[in-house]
């Protein structure tokens, strides 16, 4: 038995799902980083496999879309990760929850 | 397409995910996010984009990674204590999995298995870049520098 597409998918559900338990439940905005970019990896294994299982796979067009979509998302973690060190200077923590000033 | 290649890689990216989400100690979570990815970048081979593939091992593993654990070692004196967990954020992440398993286990069309094709070349990926994504090609290229801009400027020091 081979694998479906529904498998994939599936395994593709977990990785979002435990992406968005890491960023919803962990405190240091380094985790936060982490879980979003599982996100992401998770959206790039859907692409890949909604490409391969289609009809006509001689177009290209879900390998583009990851290519595109991973040069965005290392884009976005250079740039978070500079903010967690700028945020690191200023407030001398990394923890969100301490991160209040702007709370009313 | 291999089954038994696809459970194993599907257990080392859960668990290595997993680990990344859950472990208390910054660098062995860093760690688990590498595993994670390599996890990721086999079932990119075993759909047949070996070129993406190849690309996530470099991006991730060899820049992203590396600057996650930089990162790390440069908020360390930012210690370890008193963090707890947010057990919402448990439930959340159930609920979210549950929701999609069951919709992707109730739709009939999902069930179809992969239509052989010749792999796709390099050459024709490089070929298609060039010619009807050379645009989107331009915009990333541009995106890509102001985010370069944009990281240096952020952790630039400020004149007092």
């Amino acid at each position: 038995m081979t694998p479906t597409l529904g498998l994939f998918l599936i395994v593709s559900a977990g990785l979002f799902s435990i992406g968005l338990l890491a960023a919803l439940s962990r405190r240091h905005a380094i985790f936060i980083l982490i879980g979003i970019e599982m996100m992401l990896a998770a959206a790039n294994i859907n692409f890949i496999a909604f490409w391969r299982f289609s009809p006509q796979p001689q177009q290209p067009l879900g390998v583009m879309i990851a290519i595109f979509s991973i040069a965005i998302s290392a884009a976005e973690a250079a740039v978070g990760l500079a903010m967690v060190i700028a945020v690191y200077r200023h407030y001398r923590t990394t923890n969100v929850d301490q991160l209040d000033q702007l709370k009313g | 397409m291999n089954s038994a290649a696809f459970v194993i890689i599907a257990i080392l990216t859960l668990a290595g995910a997993l680990a990344a989400a859950t472990l208390q100690k910054l660098m062995h979570a860093a760690l688990s996010f590498a595993v994670t990815f390599v996890g990721i970048a086999a079932f990119f081979f075993l759909l047949g984009a070996e070129f993406v593939g190849l690309a996530l091992i470099f991006i991730y593993i060899g820049a992203v990674a590396v600057l996650i654990v930089f990162t790390i070692l440069l908020t360390r004196r930012d210690v370890e204590k008193d963090r707890g967990f947010n057990w919402s954020g448990v439930a959340i992440a159930i609920a979210v999995f549950g929701a999609l398993t069951w919709s992707i286990l109730k739709t009939q069309s999902l069930s179809i298995v992969a239509p052989h094709v010749p792999a796709l070349t390099v050459k024709r990926i490089g070929e298609a870049l060039m010619t009807s994504y050379v645009w989107p090609l331009q915009c990333i290229g541009l995106l890509l520098t102001a985010a370069l801009i944009g990281a240096l400027i952020l952790v630039m020091e400020e004149k007092r």
